[in-house]
């Protein structure tokens, strides 16, 4: 221990050479790039939306994030009473008819990127509910990316899902959206679109940063 | 709740000042029925509200039925309750079915039983049945754009077909 912290300080010195700072590089430093921190940092920092539809919200929303189960141990502890505030939305029950566009408008007004679950058997498929008054599973009217089975699932069920999620989250995959709605070509940019000139501020550093490696 | 003697004794009183009303007395699941004819449902309900020695004040339920195939087809039920002596009795107009595109009548009983606003709303949400002189007859429960009467027994069930061992048959 005692020679480990020699060796730091002597890092921080400079002092460190050859094989010994070659050791210490492997132990301490990880490499990685930018998307793969980015993808873990978003798969640890969820904020749920506080939502519930229905018997499943007395398993998801209410017995996941108290003591027993506990969500927070995976990061998602902050659950959020604002769409606006919220990046996962847990679709717990049924949905009928009468609350589907309500639903629809609470995805609409979460930011990107948004990931939905649907939980249990009723929001899936419709579950047992097979009549007129119930949408026949939640992926008619929006887009799920992760289906829980059950009737209800059990909340270990709910947590090995939402950690599924936060595999796909890292994997940072297109969320494919855009194709769905054919909403290529309304994204919004800071500063007029994608083919619009660099402030003047971004030119001459990109200038200065290219007369520095001697480009 | 009248025993068959004060049943029949309700009827024909009934009967002598509103000859017609009554079409048919009975027991069903431990309640009288007093079976009407819906041209004089306020007539009837009003009676067993304010006559001497009735005083059926209290409309506890307002709910309709769908007897197809049978004739009438449709029945609306209240049920009222005495509450000094804990009596109940269950008044069920029965209301025939005009035919495709019209909707059956009945009075509103509003003015009697301000209670009965929602539930003959619920009534009219689920079985098409219009009542006349309702304040705000409009759908409750389901979407105002919806089309179709839900619980009327030739609405299609809906939903998607599901394949379950029972029926492995049908859909397999």
């Amino acid at each position: 221990m005692r020679q480990r912290q020699l060796r730091a300080r002597d890092m921080l010195r400079g002092d460190l050479e050859g094989e010994e700072l070659e050791r210490y590089v492997e132990e301490k430093v990880v490499m990685t790039n930018f998307e793969k921190m980015l993808g873990w940092a978003r798969s640890n920092s969820i904020f749920p939306l506080t939502f519930g539809l229905a018997c499943c919200a007395i398993e998801a929303p209410i017995s996941l994030v108290t003591a027993r189960y506990d969500l927070a141990r995976f990061g998602a502890e902050a659950l959020r009473a604002s769409p606006r505030q919220a990046d996962m939305i847990i679709l717990s029950g049924r949905v009928s008819i009468k609350m589907a566009p309500v639903v629809r408008r609470l995805y609409d007004q979460m930011l990107e990127p948004k990931w939905a679950i649907s939980m249990g058997a009723c929001s899936s498929s419709g579950g047992m509910f097979s009549n007129y008054a119930v949408v026949q599973g939640a992926d008619k009217f929006m887009p799920i990316d992760l289906h829980i089975p059950g009737c209800p699932p059990r909340p270990e069920a709910v947590l090995y899902g939402f950690t599924k999620l936060q595999r796909k989250i890292q994997g940072n995959p297109d969320q494919g959206w855009r194709a769905r709605y054919a909403a290529h070509g309304t994204e919004e940019w800071a500063r007029g679109g994608p083919r619009s000139e660099p402030s003047a501020e971004a030119a001459t550093a990109y200038e200065s940063a290219r007369e520095l490696i001697g480009a | 709740m009248p025993d068959a003697p004060g049943l029949e004794l309700i009827r024909g009183e009934i009967e002598a000042a509103h000859p017609g009303a009554v079409v048919d007395t009975g027991f069903a699941q431990e309640r009288t029925v007093l079976s009407i004819d819906p041209a004089h449902l306020l007539a009837v309900l009003g009676w067993l509200r304010k006559a001497p020695g009735q005083g059926y004040d209290f409309l506890s339920s307002l709910h309709a039925a769908d007897y197809l195939p049978a004739e009438p087809r449709f029945a609306v039920h209240y049920e009222l309750l005495n509450r000094n002596r804990v009596e109940r009795i269950r008044v069920k107009a029965l209301l025939a079915d005009p035919g495709e595109d019209t909707l059956p009548e009945i009075d509103s009983c509003v003015g009697l039983f301000s209670t009965a606003e929602f539930q003959e709303r619920e009534v009219f949400d689920f079985f098409g049945i219009v009542f006349r002189g309702h304040p705000d007859l409009t759908r409750i429960l389901l979407p105002d754009d919806y089309v179709g009467w839900p619980q009327r027994r030739d609405f299609p069930l809906g939903g998607e077909p599901v394949t379950f061992t029972y029926n492995e048959r049908n859909y397999g």
